[in-house]
């Protein structure tokens, strides 16, 4: 009998309540916009904050609420802003994408000088603590991997010399790894812009110079200030800083860089351009000499054939 | 005259002599986690004593008109948390619909209220102690104002702690921690009060 009531009374209450919740829920249901529900399934879903919202929800939210821009989403880039424009019925403008650049170039097994072995907790934050971290430079990559920690997308990663590289690829510019830097070595840039300052030292040209692992710190010689052709390179505290509003990718400044502080991947395309253009303009001079050639050889003939026709 | 004199002895002891957070160790979860904001302190307050009153009305009517006349009385546990959970729900709708933004800083904690052993605690205690309906809902009642006098009182504390200078390791949590058990054993004080 117990058990019969028990099932009874509870099964009862389960249905009273369980009828009064549907009452309500209908009475009291709130009407979302079906849009933040379907730009919140087109963005990515990282909630990395790149956008300056917490989390895809929200920013999805003050898209349509609010009519924020449709174009911070970073990790999702082109592809989600034109499905974001096409819900929302506007034109994209699309943002340009930026990624990950870090400003040194030490770091590694090879290329850093030490001051002593660091054996204490495995972060950067934690390594810069113990008298201004392991590696003598003040300014430089400590050689722990708070970056790479930070990465969701799996684009920072360690060569065989133990440098962290930047995957192009997969880097979306959601700067997480910029604010776990402890040494601001990381920014992020255009992805167009290729030419950087690649050391982060305001030390004087002959300390930086010493403590440098790897032999490439920006003495501030100033030789890339003055080969600017578009003064895009200012000195800032002992450091070349390119204002990559006004850089154009010439990579003058790292021609003249005496310690290579300035990285130009385009270094050796261009080289070779120039080369093929060089080999072009050759052969084309070639070709005009001997057309020359022929051309008075043919005259030559002609003239022989004219004087033999006459005679 | 005896009544109210009852009630107000009542109302002192589950405020402040045997409060619930602090004295009886009951609802530490959103003691803790929706302390930050005065603000959400206030609405989770709210919600409680809504909960809190209205889970000792039901409750104390489920007892005593369905588990006692048919002698379940030990399917309390599991009716009550039906009952609770329910209400909370319910409470949850209303805050969504009349209040976003409350519902939006009150997060996962509203829910967490379902869970939260300081409802469950006053409407079993509102049983054992063999309260009257109305003293059963005042108790709910006056359990659900202890619990968000302290809530108030923390958030409080930890508004002016963002800003006070605070060794490094002991910012957030452990000064957090600290506060609580200071808190405690200020209520401790209150245990020699006897009407």
């Amino acid at each position: 009998m117990i058990i019969l009531y028990s099932i009874g009374i509870l099964g009862i209450l389960a249905l009273i309540y369980g009828l009064g919740l549907a009452f309500a829920s209908k009475k009291f249901h709130v009407e979302i916009d079906p849009k933040i529900e379907k730009i919140n399934e087109i963005l990515p879903g990282v909630n990395c904050g790149a956008c300056g919202h917490p989390g895809c929800l929200a920013y999805a939210e003050v898209i349509v609420g609010k009519n924020e821009e449709i174009n911070k989403c970073a990790p999702g880039g082109d592809e989600v802003i034109q499905k974001i424009a096409e819900i929302m019925g506007i034109e994209a403008s699309s943002a340009e994408k930026k990624i990950a650049v870090i400003h040194c170039q030490s770091g590694g097994f090879n290329n850093t000088f030490f001051r002593y072995k660091y054996h204490g907790i495995a972060t950067c934050k934690a390594a810069i603590l113990v008298s201004d971290g392991p590696n003598l430079c003040n300014f430089g990559c400590v050689y722990q991997h708070d970056c790479i920690e930070a990465c969701k997308f799996d684009a920072i990663h360690l060569d065989e010399n133990g440098m962290r590289i930047i995957d192009k690829e997969k880097c979306t510019g959601c700067g997480a790894c910029v604010t776990a830097c402890p040494r601001n070595l990381i920014e992020l840039v255009s992805i167009k812009k290729r030419v950087h300052v690649l050391c982060s030292s305001h030390d004087k040209g002959a300390v930086s110079r010493k403590v440098c692992g790897n032999e490439t710190a920006c003495i501030a010689c100033t030789l890339c200030v003055k080969k600017c052709p578009k003064e895009a390179i200012e000195m800032k505290d002992n450091l070349a800083v390119i204002i990559y509003d006004k850089c154009i990718n010439c990579g003058q400044c790292a021609d003249v860089c005496p310690t290579n502080a300035i990285f130009d991947p385009l270094k050796e395309v261009r080289a070779k351009k120039k080369a093929a253009a060089k080999a072009k303009a050759d052969a084309a001079k070639k070709e005009l000499e001997e057309k020359k050639e022929e051309e008075t050889e043919k005259e030559e003939t002609s003239k022989e054939n004219k004087e033999k026709n006459n005679s | 005259m005896e009544f109210v004199a009852k009630i107000f002895a009542m109302a002192i002891a589950a405020i402040f002599v045997q409060n619930f957070v602090l004295m009886r160790f009951l609802g530490l979860c959103p003691y803790i986690g929706v302390s930050k904001k005065l603000d959400s302190a206030l609405g989770m307050g709210m919600a409680v004593i809504f909960v809190m009153t209205m889970a000792s009305t039901f409750t104390w009517l489920i007892q005593t008109f369905l588990l006692v006349p048919l002698k379940i009385e030990f399917l309390q546990t599991i009716a009550f948390i039906l009952t609770i959970a329910s209400l909370v729900q319910l409470v949850e709708m209303i805050i969504q619909k009349t209040a976003p933004a409350l519902y939006k800083a009150l997060g996962v904690f509203l829910p967490l209220i379902t869970t939260n052993c300081a409802v469950l605690g006053v409407a079993i205690l509102n049983i054992n102690e063999k309260y009257s309906f109305i003293e059963a809902i005042l108790n709910g009642f006056f359990a659900g104002l202890g619990f968000t006098l302290v809530l108030l009182l923390m958030a409080g504390i930890r508004e002016r702690l963002d800003r006070a200078e605070l060794p490094s390791s002991m910012r957030g949590m452990p000064i957090a921690m600290i506060v609580a058990g200071c808190m405690a054993l200020a209520f401790l004080g209150f245990s020699g009060l006897k009407i």
